[in-house]
């Protein structure tokens, strides 16, 4: 890190500015700093205490005995937690290459359409998934997916085949997820990677073409680097948000049926607030606040490398 | 630009016509893949829109009907219950609280991070984005014990003081930049004048910022809006949100699909609105940094 690492205060020296409008500066930045502290660190540090202990919801008045790393253990050796951790695992393999190829695949397209209108209207259109309130678009995605009269098994019967339980199947149910969350997210992969296309030099590509280079080597050498910033910005916040998510599969399929779409977080929520285990279900928060800080240092080495607040 | 920097492909052949492009069959296909694009992205809304107007015989038929007779039932009982309003108005309690609490924590320390070194700075700011990674399972446990102690189960003010996770950083992240954006000469202008640094914010910078913090209070406002795990776990009737409503509807036998749709509608409805309105900040407002 860097000179400034030692501590998070807002007391420190302020450069050449007088005592009174350092004390004025403290006290706005402080509400915010205090307003985050309690929320922000209080609660992490109360899973951490909680996560070395026997603690039942059934019991509140009750902190439960210390048990070290017992929890830890438990969590480690349990199969359903790497049960969890493995769909979480088979989503984001499902998910991620297909959102970044229709990702700038779009973003190619847009950005070179000559119908400029049309784009600039599915720029805007591009946000809604993403932006749409996500427990409504499993709403929507239930619906879809139905197997009497769901529209997915309407386009399945145009091409003769037998409809299929989508929801009620292991298999079905995890595909349903899957395409859910292409379909919600592969906008804001494109847009993200539109952005990157727009710094890329108009000259570079003319004198390429003037090479005759064909589009794929105008799009590996030229474009391609502009967008690997972006590139790696999505893998991260993707990483992110399919550890974090819970409201489209808690909507869609509840987790099921069985345990064959229980996600992660679905799966904590639910030692936590169905099985009432609070020491267990905050070691497993623990582990994937581990996991959630580590992303949050790749993402922060990779985009802040240099000094970004002046 | 010329006609030549946008052709794409086989650009040989468009060395050297500088007018019009002539249509190609490239161009046809471009123009289909755009349009199946745009339909693949808003087919979801219709149907769930037209599915929250039609009888609902009309919703089991197989083939999907085209046409039909619309029907605004669905909507009148949804609010002949009253609890999706009900839900509706605890959001939007929950959700401009929470809003109007991070933009008025969150610009003045916004502003000074934007004017002044400390120690401590970069820490603070990684702390800001780091944010935006933390799973809400590994919190949403000790936050519903911590509200149980203090019998704030079930309030809205509780909920605004939850999201603030979120939106304080989203509003710190995006209006230090728009703070960063007014000249500094702006500043000693007001210094001169006897302006102290609060007065130098609120009366000087706090207006020349408001397109960056209209944008940042839009995009607190949505995230708030659509967020149903705190809301599941720390609210139960008094300020249940309307995402918790509708998950509400995925229990119990028959499942009423045109009520279900309309609540969706009526739920998704400020969001889209708001979303059209800043969509070019939303991909910003989601990666910190990474797009500018």
């Amino acid at each position: 890190m860097d000179a400034y690492s030692a501590q998070t205060t807002v007391s420190g020296e302020m450069r050449g500015t007088r005592s009174s409008e350092r004390r004025l500066a403290i006290i706005m930045i402080a509400p915010s700093v205090i307003a985050l502290l309690v929320i922000g660190i209080y609660p992490l540090l109360f899973a951490l205490n909680v996560s070395f202990r026997s603690y039942m919801l059934t019991r509140p008045r009750d902190l439960g005995t210390f048990l070290g790393l017992q929890n830890y253990g438990t969590v480690l050796n349990d199969p359903l937690f790497w049960g969890a951790m493995g769909r979480t695992a088979t989503l984001f393999a499902a998910v991620i290459p297909t959102q970044l190829i229709f990702g700038i695949a779009l973003a190619l397209l847009l950005n070179a359409t000559r119908w400029k209108g049309l784009a600039a209207v599915l720029r805007v259109a591009l946000v809604l998934p993403f932006a749409m309130t996500p427990a409504v678009v499993g709403l929507i995605a239930r619906l879809l997916y139905n197997r009497d009269f769901g529209f997915f098994n309407y386009l399945l019967s145009l091409v003769g085949a037998q409809p299929v339980n989508w929801l009620g199947d292991p298999t079905g149910a995890m595909i349903a997820v899957i395409l859910t969350d292409i379909w919600q997210w592969t906008p804001f992969v494109a847009l993200v990677m539109l952005s990157g296309l727009t710094l890329v030099p108009q000259d570079s590509i003319d004198s390429a073409r003037l090479d005759a280079s064909n589009w794929w080597q105008i799009f590996r050498y030229i474009q391609l680097p502009f967008l690997m910033p972006g590139i790696t910005a999505v893998l991260i916040l993707r990483t992110a948000d399919i550890l974090k998510l819970f409201d489209m599969p808690f909507i869609l399929t509840r987790g099921g049926p069985g345990v064959s779409t229980e996600l992660i977080s679905l799966y904590v929520q639910r030692v936590g607030f169905r099985v009432f285990d609070m020491g267990i279900a905050s070691a497993q928060a623990v582990l994937l606040l581990i996991l959630c800080i580590i992303l949050s240092r790749l993402y922060i080495t990779f985009f802040y490398r240099e000094v970004v607040v002046d | 630009m010329t006609a030549v920097s946008k052709a794409k492909a086989r650009p040989a052949v468009y060395v050297g016509e500088r007018k019009r492009r002539p249509l190609t069959w490239q161009h046809i296909g471009q123009l289909a893949v755009l349009i199946f694009v745009l339909l693949l992205i808003l087919f979801p809304l219709y149907w769930m829109i037209t599915t929250s107007v039609k009888q609902t015989v009309d919703t089991f038929a197989v083939p999907p009907l085209l046409i039909f007779q619309p029907t605004l039932d669905h909507y009148q009982q949804v609010f002949a219950e009253g609890a999706v309003p009900k839900a509706a108005l605890n959001s939007l309690i929950i959700a401009g609280g929470a809003t109007i609490l991070a933009v008025l924590l969150g610009t003045p320390a916004a502003y000074v991070m934007a004017r002044f070194e400390f120690r401590g700075k970069r820490d603070l700011w990684f702390w800001y984005i780091s944010n935006r990674f933390i799973t809400p399972v590994v919190v949403v446990l000790p936050f519903f014990l911590i509200a149980r102690d203090l019998n704030a189960l079930d309030t809205h003010w509780y909920l605004i003081l939850v999201y603030q996770t979120f939106t304080i950083p989203l509003v710190v992240w995006l209006c230090l930049d728009q703070f960063r954006a007014v000249p500094r000469d702006v500043d000693d202008a007001a210094k001169v004048d006897g302006c102290n640094l609060f007065q130098t914010f609120f009366y000087i910078n706090l207006p020349l910022a408001i397109p960056g913090i209209v944008v940042s209070a839009i995009l607190s406002f949505i995230f708030s809006w659509n967020e149903l795990l705190f809301a599941l776990l720390l609210t139960r009737d008094q300020a249940r949100t309307a995402p918790v409503e509708a998950s509400a509807f995925m229990t119990g036998m028959g499942i009423r699909w045109g009520e279900m749709m309309a609540t969706g509608t009526l739920i998704v409805l400020p969001v889209v609105i708001f979303a059209a309105l800043v969509s070019r900040h939303l991909v910003r407002g989601l990666t910190m940094g990474a797009v500018k």
